[in-house]
């Protein structure tokens, strides 16, 4: 074989060079190179939002949703905190919008700012106390929590039991809806992405790569996880009451196994650490499973073989892929 | 009455017990979380259900032939997708769920749920201790959890490969360079995960029907009796199932069915803050915990 005295070298493309200083404002093409990758997603969300059928506009609705959902997973996990539980996240917020809307009467408007603090909030509290257990662990916790949750209010009947509560009141309308969803998608990816590049971020990283040496370094790591788990857990809140709104019902399903499988599907297939990894997975799956629907219950299959086909196979995930096709490229070079 | 719920709760706790062998088996060893744990327990009993109703075949060997296969997928499960991601927490538990999930809506697909998915007992009588009937089935799970907890012990310390066992999770390393392939250690500490699990399940579901959503429930107890008790401490873990055991029988005797759920994530949360090792754990798992 010819592969034998060959190897693949990868080198990244001059236009990445060039564009990586201030001089890149000096040229149209390299300022397209470095904000396209930006635009695409604000651009296409936007194009989507006008040119899909009322069917498919709701489809990019639950995207969206499960897209908020992994990339708060996301930043849960570059803070060295695997969660297996989304759903608590989702639910608790859920909950809280649908509570404050059937029992005192309050607007949508009032009960989703409200459900993201407080939803944030009380996640934060249930977790607190297992914040210092490392790795799976702290999955394990994640995991049997919503699960309790459903069994408390099954058994105290509280917030409705097993109906649930329904006829809340829905947003204004479905443009309000799209558009409500896809600004607070947008702002969390740039949002966070920011964040995470910041040097905040980088003590959150830090706590994923090497919880001991940032101790060491005098910061109170527990702190900084609290803050993590607030942030994430207040994202996965605002999906839950936003979603809340859109059904006008909330029950027991918000709990479902699904808001905790289907984000960690979507951060693994579309690579892990980036958010926009995330998102794009979200926004591959879920359309997939729109699909996959005759299937019926053969769907959640799919996903499990999904995760472990990229988990094993690609594990760098989509977005990491197209990110280096798109700053490098490859060639075969002679192995001396 | 007291009288009842201390033989019954006697009974739960060695159920947990024998729930949670396997898992701890496989995670004291290789350190795997085998999150499929679960479905390899639905797993071994279906396998032994489709031995018996549709092929019609003798109990022993049907037993036989589903704890062997159980035992196989493990295996299979650690060579084919375990083997590549080893080392990786985050890969392995998001494998292991995985698979769990894909093989658990694979059943739930495939129809097995119903009361005509039930494993036979073994002997369908009743024995009176003292003023408590208890049926034979519950006094056979409590002879097979003892024995198989004492098989254990006995393996790990008595036998070479299971010394091999304890010598890989002691240290990896070391155990490979002293000639212990340690890729096909791990391997057989899942595939005997499987084989406890395919056991614990053909035993203890005859009490109900095979229901698929038990897998879920499963892997939580063991989850819990694991946490508590200390990993790859057979004694903690014996202690904490019987915390567990008794915490859960006097819950549905004294309060409500329902709040049986929040017995082991209360032991958990109590241990942590208390032991954070767990029960008997040592200061090893400690530093792994927190």
């Amino acid at each position: 074989m010819d592969n034998e005295k060959k190897r693949k070298e990868r080198i990244d493309r001059g236009i990445k060079v060039r564009s990586s200083d201030v001089f890149a404002l000096t040229s149209w093409r390299e300022m397209l190179y470095l904000s396209a990758p930006r635009l695409l997603p604000v651009v296409g969300l936007l194009i989507l939002s006008i040119v899909l059928s009322h069917y498919w506009q709701r489809v990019l609705l639950s995207v969206s949703v499960f897209a908020l959902l992994a990339i708060s997973w996301d930043i849960l996990a570059q803070s060295g905190m695997v969660s297996l539980g989304q759903a608590l996240f989702f639910g608790t917020g859920a909950y809280f919008a649908g509570n404050m809307n059937h029992y005192l009467g309050w607007p949508p408007s009032v009960t989703i700012p409200l459900a993201t603090i407080f939803g944030g909030l009380l996640c934060t509290l249930f977790l607190v106390p297992v914040l210092r257990l490392r790795g799976i662990y702290f999955s394990m916790v994640t995991l049997v929590l919503p699960l309790m949750l459903v069994r408390i209010i099954e058994a105290t009947r509280i917030f409705g039991g097993t109906e649930g509560l329904s006829g809340l009141s829905p947003l204004p309308n479905r443009w309000v809806e799209l558009y409500l969803i896809i600004a607070v998608l947008l702002a969390a990816l740039f949002g966070f992405r920011r964040l995470m590049n910041s040097d905040y971020g980088l003590v959150l990283k830090g706590i994923n790569d090497n919880d001991r040496s940032v101790m060491n370094a005098g910061i109170n790591i527990y702190w900084f996880k609290t803050q993590a788990l607030f942030i994430a857990s207040a994202i996965g809140a605002f999906a839950g009451a936003f979603m809340t709104h859109v059904y006008m019902f909330v029950g027991m399903p918000v709990f479902a196994l699904d808001y905790s499988i289907l984000p960690i599907a979507a951060a693994v297939v579309g690579g892990m650490g980036t958010l926009a990894g995330s998102m794009l997975g979200a926004f591959v799956l879920v359309p997939l499973s729109e699909i996959l629907r005759p299937l019926g219950g053969l769907r959640i299959v799919f996903y499990g073989l999904f995760l472990v086909v990229f988990t094993v196979a690609v594990p760098e995930g989509i977005f990491h892929y197209i990110q280096r096709k798109y700053h490098q490229f490859e060639r075969w070079v002679e192995v001396e | 009455m007291l009288a009842n719920t201390i033989i019954y709760g006697f009974v739960n706790s060695v159920i947990l017990l024998l729930v949670a062998l396997g898992f701890n088996l496989t995670f004291g060893i290789s350190g795997v979380a085998n999150f499929a744990y679960g479905a390899l327990y639905i797993m071994g009993a279906l396998l032994c259900w489709v031995f018996l109703n549709s092929i019609g075949l003798p109990y022993f060997i049907a037993v036989i032939l589903a704890v062997a296969l159980t035992a196989i997928a493990g295996a299979l499960m650690y060579r084919f997708v375990l083997l590549r991601i080893r080392g990786l927490v985050l890969s392995e538990v998001i494998a292991t769920f995985g698979i769990g999930l894909a093989l658990l809506e694979l059943f739930k697909y495939m129809g097995f749920i119903g009361f005509e998915y039930s494993l036979p007992v073994i002997c369908d009588t009743s024995i009176e201790i003292g003023a408590v009937v208890i049926d034979l089935q519950r006094v056979f799970i409590v002879i097979i959890g003892v024995t198989m907890a004492g098989f254990i012990w006995f393996f790990t310390h008595h036998t070479r490969t299971g010394l091999r066992f304890r010598g890989i999770a002691q240290e990896e390393r070391t155990a490979l360079s002293l000639g212990i392939n340690t890729d096909r250690v791990a391997m057989f500490s899942v595939s005997f995960g499987g084989a406890y699990a395919a056991i614990a399940a053909i035993f203890i579901l005859p009490l109900g029907t095979i229901n698929v959503e038990q897998g879920y429930s499963v892997l939580i107890n063991a989850l819990a009796v694991c946490i508590v008790g200390g990993l790859g401490s057979t004694g903690g873990l014996v202690l904490a199932s019987f915390l567990i055991g008794y915490g859960q029988t006097f819950t549905v005797t004294y309060l409500e069915s329902h709040w049986v759920m929040l017995v082991p994530l209360i032991a958990i949360l109590v241990i942590l803050v208390i032991r954070p090792s767990g029960l008997f754990g040592k200061h090893k798992e400690l530093e792994e915990r927190i």
